[in-house]
């Protein structure tokens, strides 16, 4: 088996998929922090201090300025709320939520980038897998072999999840190094609340606790990596059910961009809580974000998503080993 | 010794028979011929050999192993290229052999060098398959399928592409695998002179099932044919009718080739004031012959 990972990482490693992935994350993270870098200036600019305290107060202030606006949605005045309770238990705590730094820029990136733009990472390398073998027309020499079927398909599915720890990797360490040079690398130990919760009832603290960013942010990665392997399975079984690379990558495409627009619109629609593409932003139930759909809580999330990745291994492995290849 | 033997192979799809029975064997040390027109089911059999397609009834067994049941050590005894030698264009020729030749269970290194020299590519080995010519990558196909010291080896359409001087030195070097190595080669062409010129048996295919199997040669021999020259003519074909079908060529006449009434005939000709000014026994082709066989089903 470890022969048949070498050979699958040999090619994905000799077409560059990873160094390519690795330059769009540096490009974004750059393009981010350049961005956070002007927000901070206009925020000193506009408040005269760098403070954090008056800064959240005055955060605060416009958002509830918002709020008396009767013509805002009313969901989005419940998002409003729910933002407006957190921080305002951040400041009575006297807790910054937000310590400038790498280590908060790269949890705010990983938490930002989990419903699109690492999915769509992931999918670059999962969805040409073994539809690349059809189009190349090396499945024939792959499948003629003295080896099972179900270890070549195996094998692909472990240089996957390999590929998607590599990414998460990159993800941390270029995010880091790069607004590191603008924010400072320190912030490890800065006290962040976890333990949140939005209950029907509102917004909910009395589960709530400080724990240092560092154990933060490694919650979030292990959600964030959940979440990744769920999509990287999905694009995979995709890979195999479709020969075109190009016609899977544009299945997977149009998912995740319908569940990012669903998201927005979906809270009357209960059951669409099924849907993978709703259950992807773990992140936020850590941080205390409201759910796209009122009741919908982190253990769900990942029931749903643990569905859905068995639905998929088992189409994936039944398709490809019974598949006449023509 | 039976190398690959096959079975009343049949493969439905839908509620077509696309292979209506199909059975043939091959022996140690010879190079089978498979020939069939566009369509009669040679790549779909190719394929069911290779385990990429699964039969739905009949048996594929390769040294006595049984493809369905024990894929993995049928499959140790096998090499092949199914049509064209697709490999990894990303990857130098040698990481292409390094690769196949991780697929296979207790694969000796020294094995590498051994083929890369057999098929002569070791000047350009590390270069990227991408910049071989057609003919390189034939022979690279040739190399992966050659790696695991099989007993037998499938070649779809092998010349396939090939200039009239690859196609020569291909034909030497199968000839050489199957007379030295003493490997089975089985080889699919379309080209008929190549089966002509390369193989000892043949298996003609059409429709879906096989419609004769034989030594080349006794296959040919059985519809040898003889030419006249004559003059007139006319009066020729008069006499020569009374004894035989006769058919006529470009000024000339064609009867089967009888061995014991030949003579006879030619001397029934003199004595009745006809020239002969030329007689030739001819072989048949094999896509005359393939007409003959099939009724006149086509083939390019």
């Amino acid at each position: 088996m470890i022969n048949l990972v070498q050979n699958e990482m040999l090619k994905l490693l000799a077409r560059k998929r990873l160094v390519i992935v690795g330059i769009i994350l540096s490009v974004l993270v750059i393009l981010f922090t350049y961005a956070q870098f002007q927000t901070v200036q206009t925020q000193l600019k506009k408040l005269g201090t760098t403070d954090w305290r008056t800064a959240l107060q005055q955060q605060i202030v416009d958002a509830q300025n918002r709020m008396t606006n009767s013509r805002i949605p009313d969901d989005f005045k419940e998002e409003l709320e729910v933002r407006v309770k957190q921080q305002q238990y951040y400041l009575d705590n006297d807790i910054n939520p937000a310590v400038p730094g790498a280590p908060s820029f790269t949890r705010q990136f990983l938490e930002n980038s989990i419903d699109l733009l690492l999915p769509l990472l992931i999918m670059v390398i999962a969805s040409d897998l073994v539809s690349s073998e059809f189009s190349i027309g090396s499945i024939k020499l792959l499948l003629a072999r003295p080896v099972k079927r179900w270890k070549i398909l195996l094998s692909k599915y472990i240089t996957l999840l390999l590929a998607i720890s590599v990414i998460l990797a990159l993800l941390g360490v270029v995010s880091y190094l790069i607004s590191g040079i603008v924010f400072g690398y320190k912030g490890w130990t800065a006290p962040v609340f976890a333990g949140f919760k939005i209950t029907d009832t509102g917004f909910d603290t009395s589960a709530a606790n400080v724990i240092p960013q560092w154990r933060f942010l490694l919650m979030d990665f292990g959600v964030v990596w959940f979440a990744a392997v769920v999509v990287g399975t999905l694009s995979f079984m995709v890979s195999v059910l479709v020969r075109s690379t190009a016609a899977g990558m544009g299945i997977i495409l149009a998912l995740l961009i319908a569940g990012a627009i669903l998201s927005n619109m979906v809270s009357s629609w209960t059951s669409a809580k099924y849907l993978f593409m709703l259950n992807l932003r773990l992140t936020d139930y850590l941080n205390g974000s409201p759910p796209p759909i009122s009741g919908m809580t982190l253990t769900f999330s990942l029931m749903v998503l643990a569905v859905w990745w068995l639905l998929a291994m088992i189409v994936s492995f039944t398709v490809f080993t019974k598949k006449d290849i023509y | 010794m039976i190398t690959l033997a096959v079975k009343d192979v049949r493969k439905r799809i839908g509620k077509k028979e696309i292979i209506k029975g199909i059975n043939f064997e091959l022996y140690d040390g010879e190079v089978f011929g498979f020939l069939g027109p566009n369509g009669a089911g040679k790549t779909t059999t190719i394929r069911m050999l290779t385990g990429l397609i699964k039969p739905t009834s009949g048996s594929i067994s390769i040294c006595g192993w049984d493809l369905k049941k024990d894929f993995t050590k049928a499959m140790m005894n096998m090499g092949c290229i199914v049509e064209n030698p697709e490999l990894y264009g990303f990857l130098t020729g040698y990481e292409n052999l390094v690769h196949f030749a991780r697929m296979i269970p207790g694969f000796e290194n020294n094995r590498m060098n051994e083929v890369i020299s057999l098929v002569g590519l070791n000047q350009r080995i590390h270069d990227k398959v991408k910049t071989y010519s057609l003919g390189m990558r034939q022979r690279l196909g040739i190399a992966q399928a050659l790696l695991g010291n099989p007993k037998v080896l499938i070649l779809d359409e092998p010349t396939n592409g090939l200039d009239p001087a690859g196609i020569r030195e291909m034909r030497q070097f199968i000839r050489e695998l199957a007379e030295r190595e003493g490997l089975s080669v089985l080889v699919s062409s379309h080209l008929l002179s190549e089966i002509q010129l390369l193989c000892d048996r043949v298996a003609i295919i059409s429709k879906g099932t096989v419609i004769k199997t034989d030594r080349v040669e006794a296959l040919l021999s059985s519809q040898e044919k003889m030419i006249w020259n004559l003059n007139p003519i006319d009066k020729g074909e008069e006499i020569l009718s009374k004894y035989t079908e006769v058919t006529r060529g470009e000024g000339t006449l064609i009867t089967e080739f009888d061995e014991d009434q030949a003579a006879e005939w030619c001397r029934e000709l003199v004595s009745l004031g006809v020239r002969v000014t030329g007689m030739n026994r001819k072989l048949p082709a094999l896509e005359d012959l393939f007409l003959e066989l099939t009724g006149g089903d086509s083939i390019d």
